[in-house]
């Protein structure tokens, strides 16, 4: 039996956590994601799984909880929006160099600053480059569905245990307040102790008589071991880049021109990839699921086939650079975009395509 | 080169009146030689070792010179950011309620930087133990004002002695934490003689002994000395800690079983 809701993004992102059998939620209220915490104390999943939900401080308390619960082979995570992730940075640059899984969500709004409460995507260098300080990368998942918003939950935290590694999901104020049929899935049981301890050599849990203490940090003082880790968490890049990219594409078959979007950007240029072929345009639309790592060898092999590329994103034009990197920038790149919270039309995205790419 | 001296065995059982802990490792401790940190690892060492809780015992490591604290205890630990200690121990309490917790931070990490999730740990009353090492200084560092450094003191950024009007006041946060409601026990120590480790090795063991009540924050403040920072000999700088810093930051509880201590007088 099917178990479907209607849901909002963040409320499916939050049922997800419990479901999926998450140990523990930190985080501090911030517009346009403040649904997730209101909906996990709601649903008491301390009483549901033993998941243990906590409003923090501050955003920096909130992800140096989830460092202390990751540490401990738990499934810890967050939810905010940009001003807090960015309060976070320290954290999660943290969390990194000490190579523990945790899953975060941005559900972004526009900046800089304080910006405003509308959606955006202008994250996307923060979540993908690394805001932080250090050599590091997140695994970057974005979703463009309500039902993202919870499958992603599971498959966030399976790559993060994978690799080790925190995961963002790079939401919007879209995708996180819209609200859309969700499937749910089963509710996992939460791990016990026994399994962490088993499962998770690393986690600090209490040293077992005989066996050796363990230490998460991410300290080395003398240079020549602190290179060796970096030179070990690139290795781990690289296998993230080789084996875990992620993309839709939609009516690239035939397609001469091209639009590459993620998250809610994506949705609006679906509608005008539709318009587009009722005009007889032949368009069709990449979306990358992963944004680090980005897709760029089906950019490359488009590239190949298209006559020109745009990227629809909210923002002042940041994908762009990936898609120039995958296309080597053999044919016409260019973006469109609309910024500080407003969203454009299909149409408008669709007169973008014409007038840039098609036009001259 | 081995040489032949007659030197009788002394090392039999009826004369053994001290060995190291087996909960602090053979690593060769980096602190000034001096340094109440040492003295404080070995006292809490010893209060894990008494209590039989090695292997339930989480602790998490500052920013400062005792950075590298989880290289002496045999323990498992974890790593802060500066001033974050009480955040990772938060949530470590939480998923493990079971494990003795406890953070080990300087007055820079607690006080400065860290004040936020200190004080909201406090209120909050999570059930961990707080060890708050006060030598009035940024040792690590190289010696630079603290959020504790005495009116007048002289330190690499108040260079002409702590000007409370320009620089602002050294802050007493241990008075701060006892009025909270989430702490139960709090405490001000000393190490820097035989006396005082012998109390403040008390203090130490009944902040954990309280996680066993759930009760809220023990906290142990331990006014130390800082002989580089302070640019002492390890003995000038016991002399200048029991002449300047204890009239400020008098010893004793402030707070116990989650009830405010009477000043006597
Ligand atoms: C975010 C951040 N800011 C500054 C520093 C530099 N720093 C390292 S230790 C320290 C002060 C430590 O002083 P205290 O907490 O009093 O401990 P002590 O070294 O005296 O034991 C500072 C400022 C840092 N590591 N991280």
């Amino acid at each position: 039996m099917k178990e479907l809701m209607l849901m909002k993004g963040n409320e499916a992102f939050a049922e997800a956590a419990i479901r999926v059998g998450a140990d523990a939620y930190f985080g501090y209220p911030i517009t346009p994601q403040s649904e997730v915490m209101e909906y996990l104390m709601a649903e008491k999943p301390y009483e549901r799984t033993g998941m243990v939900v906590l409003q923090s401080e501050s955003e920096l308390g909130a992800i140096n909880m989830v460092y202390g619960a990751a540490a401990c082979g738990k499934r810890a995570l967050t939810s905010s929006s940009s001003p807090g992730i960015s309060l976070m940075q320290e954290g999660i640059s943290y969390i990194a160099g000490s190579e523990l899984p945790c899953l975060i969500l941005n559900v972004v709004r526009g900046g800089p600053g304080l910006g405003t409460i509308q959606p955006s995507q202008s994250d996307y260098f923060q979540a993908t480059k690394g805001g932080g300080h250090g050599d590091y990368r997140l695994i970057v998942l974005a979703p463009s569905s309500v039902q993202e918003m919870f499958d992603f939950v599971s498959l966030g935290f399976e790559l993060a245990f994978k690799y080790r590694n925190p995961v963002m999901m790079l939401s919007d104020g879209v995708i996180g307040q819209m609200m859309e049929k969700v499937e749910l899935s089963e509710q996992q049981p939460r791990l016990t102790n026994q399994q962490i301890d088993e499962l998770y050599p690393w986690a600090t849990t209490g040293k077992k008589p005989g066996k050796d203490r363990r230490i998460i940090t991410s300290l080395e003082l003398d240079p020549s071991k602190q290179e060796k880790h970096n030179l070990k968490l690139q290795e781990k890049y690289r296998k993230i880049e080789a084996s875990e990219v992620r993309y839709e594409t939609l009516q690239c078959e035939d397609a001469e021109y091209l639009l590459v979007a993620f998250g809610s950007s994506a949705r609006i240029c679906q509608k005008a990839m539709d318009l587009g072929r009722a005009k007889g345009i032949k368009v069709g639309l990449l979306r990358p699921i992963t944004l680090y790592p980005f897709p760029y060898a089906i950019v490359e092999q488009l590239s190949n086939q298209v006559k020109g590329i745009l990227v629809v994103e909210l923002n002042a034009g940041q994908m762009i650079e990936d898609v120039r990197i995958g296309s080597h920038d053999r044919i016409k790149v260019k973006h469109y975009g609309r910024f500080g919270g407003m969203i454009p039309s299909p149409v408008e995205v669709l007169d973008a395509l014409e007038k840039q790419i098609i036009g001259d | 080169m081995t040489q032949n001296f007659d030197i009788p065995e002394i090392r039999t059982p009826e004369n053994l009146v001290y060995k190291k802990t087996s909960v602090l490792t053979d690593n060769v401790l980096h602190y000034c030689p001096g340094c109440g940190h040492g003295t404080t690892h070995r006292l809490i060492a010893e209060v894990i070792e008494e209590m039989g809780i090695q292997s339930e015992v989480i602790g998490v490591a500052p920013v400062g010179c005792s950075v590298l604290a989880y290289n002496y205890f045999d323990i498992d630990m974890q790593e802060a950011a500066h001033g974050r200690a009480p955040a990772l121990a938060t949530a470590i309490k939480r998923v493990y309620p079971e494990k003795f917790v406890f953070t080990y931070q300087g007055d820079g990490d607690l006080a400065a930087i860290g004040t936020n999730e200190t004080l909201h740990a406090c209120n909050r009353g999570e059930n961990i133990t707080i060890i708050f090492i006060n030598n009035a200084i940024y040792g690590m560092t190289g010696g630079q004002m603290a959020p504790t450094t005495l009116p007048g003191m002289l330190t690499s950024t108040s260079p002409y002695g702590r000007d409370v009007q320009m620089m602002g006041n050294p802050l007493k946060i241990t008075e701060l934490l006892a009025l909270l409601p989430g702490t139960y026990y709090v405490t001000r120590q000393a190490v820097h003689t035989a006396a005082l480790v012998r109390r403040a090795k008390k203090a130490i063991r009944m902040a954990f002994e309280n996680q066993k009540l759930n009760r809220g924050v023990s906290f142990v403040e331990v006014v130390s000395n800082c002989n580089s920072g302070w640019k002492l000999t390890p003995l000038q700088a016991n002399k200048w800690l029991e002449e300047n810093m204890l009239p400020f930051y008098p010893l004793g509880d402030l707070k116990v079983n989650g009830e405010l201590v009477k000043k006597s007088e």
